[in-house]
């Protein structure tokens, strides 16, 4: 067996101290040592984002990343953002907006997306779609993922008729559709 | 019978009826307590690494273990050889024709590979990572065999997949409408026709890449063998086992616990879930094994991989006189369980909404040396509906005709319903000008013409096109009466159970299994209508056969239409048992009681008792009728009449940039009518997944392989799964026409989205540059084979 490294990892606000092995992937050590099995794993090239956590604040995937190379740090996972039995709002914005079927990458999604409204508080829809080029769902079509990370972006308060906020924006981004369609005329049709 | 109605969060017949609840299973899976089953850890559990063939046709000439059995925590090293009294064969459970072949398919090949990553040996230790390094040590010597993975050449029989098969064709399947009198020759029509229009498309190979990789944990300790997997089809996946390894049923257990996504992929009797459950049973001890994305992308079965050759006739008014299809469909190296089946399924579906007079279907199914196909999102009907909408464009240009007007003079209109069509169905209900007339609305057809044309005229270097999709499918798999008359082993009724607890609590059991779909939501929905008890205070239960002892699962947009059937018949039943009790209880006459929101109430009287009260007297039992069970709990099994027909009507603005090739999609509108809708919120979900998954075969993906046989899109790296940039914003709306094969009028809806994009988007990008002589691209429309294209037409003089 290979040798083994002792690491001190703070994980959703407890502290842990273990021997791991070298090759150990983060995400193996949350999901095999801490039974932290809210982090999921969906493929081995970095691609689709489901193991996405946080270290120190910042979005990683938890795949891409070595126990070792974690030691010292704070790692927060999905099992980390509810705090006190409440929902983080990003918990209750893909709640509401029905943003998640089979949920297998929703905790990856929620994690980025907490990252993206950290780096960017008013993201357009545009900036929604490619901060979260990293993460993939083959459930949604992302239309109602865009539809939660902007209703928390812009402080919506969801009424209790459980309507999903994309029938909203649904004729907002048709009539934006519109906007833009009269100006690219002019831009790229030549037409005056 | 028909009527349309605004259906934007209508309310339906009831408060429960077409509300947007919230989903109940969100909690778990936005806080990270899921059980998916690769989260699964039992004690003493080894793990499995399988051995897989680079190879995608040879012979196993040596198998050499003692260094993979000497490695560090490994438990065992298994080859088919050591399976072979136990393993039996992989099972096939639509043979389409009597004389269907198929190669014998053991979960561990013996002596021969026919595909690149059949699986030759396992290793067994413990740990996943140990069992992967030991498998590294396992050397298999192999003498290659000649391979074929084109379609069109297998067909030719000029190399065999199989040495031990004598041709590639595993069955040829026909129907023509002369012979089964649901129509005229085709011969005469086409012959008889002002213009036919002949085409040959080609539907690529997919992948359905579910987010969660397949994950099976078995547990062989206890009386009875339990199978966790990551399944769609725990009822099926059972019986199956039982006849494939010769256990008695009743020893096994099967588990779908949290299921992420299935699409069709996980519709499967997989050599991997065999294979664990004869190494726990070998060991006595529990096993997982798990696949990687790579293992997942290369040996999970596939979807579509078709050639289509068809011949459309016309007058030159427009009116089509006939069509012909002529499929070869690739089946991979082995048939899985309904492989054989699915381009049959979309042998009732070229015809789509139109009144042909004349139908030939003919497919071949023929073996390569790929993976096998099976079920993915449609199942032949995406195939079928591509195929008609790209002819009907076709025609349309032929005519000079737009494809809307086109369309119109073909379709079956809202006051012909009933209609049995040419391929022998009958359609119930529908309204496609209804459905049609709103998405043009929407879209703003004319304004988009217009610009089409300012575009046109000006040269413009980013070209507009509009591509049309009108469908039907046929869903809600099925009546069990049609599956037999085509050969398929099992039924199409589905069961459910409806139990009350003392507390006026109630348990739902149904035998349609959720991967991601909202039935506890949509299942306690339905309950709380019929029973009138409070949403929350229905469970839904499914997913395990120990629990819910009767199912045939979840595909083909069934759930609702057929499961969700059940649910209700229960639900009366339970009313039926209640109403006796009542009328006990309250000294009253059966018939003088009224049923309404959870209350049994003496006509004309203040008198009532509830539900729960019923519940609880029956858990008491101190004070039955004469002989009357203390029990209220009910089941029932529901096998529909009929299929439901979901139609819509989609659109969608393409622009092409005609100096690099880049394609977009401006604006896409669907119009889908799918029938009385239980809960809008999920139907939407639905809808838009739907539409992700036909845009990205329209755009992005395809199962890409070497002349040797290798995958070569065998990663997230090469195989295409959009991201949110790649795709869209969909305007989705509905209109509502009611089944009749159902109780609630509902139809299904998980595969609407993806049978109807794909053509819509494919008409769009040739509409945007037909002009400039582009006649055809080859899905998917990538920038390179846009480009390619256009490059093409303009060396041929095809550029006005």
């Amino acid at each position: 067996m290979a040798s083994s490294t002792s690491i001190s990892v703070e994980v959703d606000g407890v502290s842990y101290t273990d021997n791991v092995e070298p090759r150990l992937l983060l995400v193996q050590y949350l999901r095999e040592r801490l039974g932290k099995t809210g982090t999921l794993i969906g493929c081995d090239t970095t691609n689709c984002g489901a193991c996405t956590v946080h270290l120190d604040g910042v979005s990683v995937k938890s795949c891409t990343m070595f126990a070792v190379q974690a030691d010292g740090h704070k790692v927060t996972t999905i099992e980390g953002m509810a705090q006190n039995g409440k929902l983080a709002p990003l918990q209750e914005a893909f709640h509401q907006c029905h943003a998640l079927q089979c949920g297998f990458c929703t905790p990856g999604m929620i994690m980025q997306s907490a990252s993206l409204l950290k780096e960017n508080p008013h993201p357009t829809e545009t900036e929604i779609r490619e901060g979260l080029e990293g993460n993939l769902c083959r459930c949604t079509g992302y239309q109602n993922i865009v539809a939660a990370v902007k209703s928390v972006a812009d402080g919506v308060e969801y009424g209790d008729s459980g309507v999903c906020v994309s029938e909203s924006l649904t004729h907002e981004v048709a009539k934006e559709l519109t906007d833009e369609l009269t100006d690219d005329d002019s831009e790229t049709a030549g037409v005056s | 019978m028909s009527t349309t109605t605004e259906s934007a969060h209508s309310s339906g017949p009831s408060p429960e009826i077409g509300k947007s609840r919230l989903r109940k299973e969100d909690a778990r899976l936005i806080t990270g307590r899921s059980r998916y089953t690769d989260n699964m850890v039992l004690p003493g559990m080894l793990h499995l690494a399988m051995v897989r063939s680079p190879y995608a046709h040879a012979r196993i000439t040596n198998i050499e273990l003692t260094e993979a059995k000497a490695a560090p925590g490994v438990f065992a090293v298994l080859t088919g050889t050591d399976l072979a009294a136990e393993q039996g064969s992989l099972p096939n459970a639509w043979p389409v024709t009597p004389d269907q072949k198929a190669p014998a398919h053991p979960a561990v090949a013996i002596e021969e590979v026919a595909f690149a990553g059949e699986i030759v040996a396992v290793v067994i230790a413990r740990s996943a990572a140990a069992a992967r390094d030991a498998a590294e040590l396992v050397d298999v010597d192999y003498d290659e065999l000649p391979v074929v993975m084109d379609l069109e050449e297998a067909f030719t029989d000029a190399v065999l997949a199989h040495t031990s098969l004598e041709s590639n064709k595993s069955a040829t399947w026909v129907f023509d409408s002369a012979e089964a009198g649901t129509g005229t020759s085709i011969e005469d029509a086409l012959a008889a026709s002002d213009v036919v229009v002949e085409r040959t498309l080609y539907q690529q190979r997919l992948i359905p890449a579910f987010m969660e990789p397949r994950s099976t944990v078995v547990d062989p300790t206890g009386e009875q063998i339990t199978m966790y997997s990551a399944t769609q089809i725990p009822h099926i996946l059972r019986v199956m086992l039982a006849l494939t390894l010769g256990i008695p049923e009743s020893k096994l257990r099967v588990i779908a616990p949290d299921v992420g996504g299935g699409f069709g992929g996980k519709l499967q009797v997989t050599p991997e879930e065999i294979i664990t459950l004869l190494a726990a049973r070998r060991m006595g001890k529990p096993c997982k094994f798990t696949e990687t994305r790579s293992e997942s992308l290369q040996v999970g079965h596939h979807g579509r991989a078709q050639v289509q050759r068809m011949k459309i006739g016309a007058t030159k008014e427009g009116i089509v006189t006939g069509l012909s299809v002529n499929l070869l469909a690739d089946m991979g190296a082995y048939l899985g369980l309904i492989t054989s089946g699915i381009p049959i399924l979309g042998a009732f579906m070229y015809n789509s909404i139109y009144k042909f007079p004349a139908y030939r279907f003919e497919c071949n199914n023929i073996f390569t040396n790929k993976p096998w196909t099976d079920a993915y999102r449609g199942a032949g009907r995406p195939e079928a509906t591509f195929a008609i909408e790209r002819m009907m464009d076709e025609l349309a240009t032929e005519l000079n005709m737009d494809p809307l007007v086109l369309r119109e003079k073909n379709w079956i209109k809202h006051t012909e319903f009933p209609f049995a069509t040419v391929a022998g169905l009958e359609y119930d209900t529908g309204n496609y000008e209804a459905a049609t007339a709103k998405a043009v609305a929407l879209f703003d057809y004319d304004g988009l013409r217009a610009e089409q044309k300012r575009r046109r005229d000006a040269g413009a270097t980013i070209q507009l096109g509009i591509g049309v999709s009108t469908f039907t499918e046929m869903c809600g798999l099925a009546p069990s009466r049609v599956l037999g008359a085509l050969n398929y082993a099992a039924g199409g009724w589905e069961h459910a159970q409806v139990r009350v607890l003392p507390t006026g609590n109630v348990e739902v059991v149904t035998g349609s299994s959720a991967h991601g779909q909202g039935h506890e939501t949509a299942w306690s929905q339905l309950v709380a209508d019929r029973l009138g008890v409070p949403f929350e205070n229905v469970e839904v239960l499914h997913g395990d056969t120990q629990v819910s002892q009767r199912g045939l699962d979840t595909y083909g947009s069934r759930s609702l239409t057929v499961g969700g059937m059940a649910v209700l018949a229960a639900a009366d039943k339970v009313i039926e048992k209640a109403k006796v009790i009542a009328a006990h209880l309250m000294e009253a006459s059966e018939e003088d009681l009224d049923f309404t929101n959870g209350a049994f109430t003496v006509r004309g009287t203040d008198t009532s008792t509830s539900f729960s009260e019923i519940a609880f007297a029956v858990f008491s039992a101190h004070n039955m009728p004469d002989g009357v069970e203390p029990n209220l709990d009910s089941e029932a099994t529901f096998d529909p009449v009929n299929f439901s027909y979901p139609h819509g009507t989609h659109l969608a603005a393409m622009e092409v940039d005609t100096e690099t090739g880049q394609v977009k999609v401006l604006k896409y509108v669907c119009v889908d009518d799918i029938g009385v809708v239980v809960n809008p919120m999920i139907v939407e979900g639905q809808v838009h997944g739907g539409l992700a998954q036909g845009i990205s075969q329209a755009l992005y993906e395809e199962a890409v392989y070497d002349d040797a046989g290798t995958l070569v899109s065998g990663s997230f790296v090469d195989y295409l799964v959009p991201g949110a940039p790649d795709l869209p914003h969909y305007i989705t709306a509905r209109t509502e026409t009611p089944a009749t094969s159902n109780q609630l009028g509902a139809k299904g809806v998980g595969e609407a989205g993806t049978i109807a994009s794909t053509p819509a988007i494919v008409n769009g990008v040739l509409d945007a540059i037909r002009h400039l002589g582009v006649t055809d691209i080859k899905m998917p429309c990538t920038p390179s084979r846009v480009w390619h294209a256009l490059q093409e037409a303009k060396s041929t003089g095809g550029v006005q």
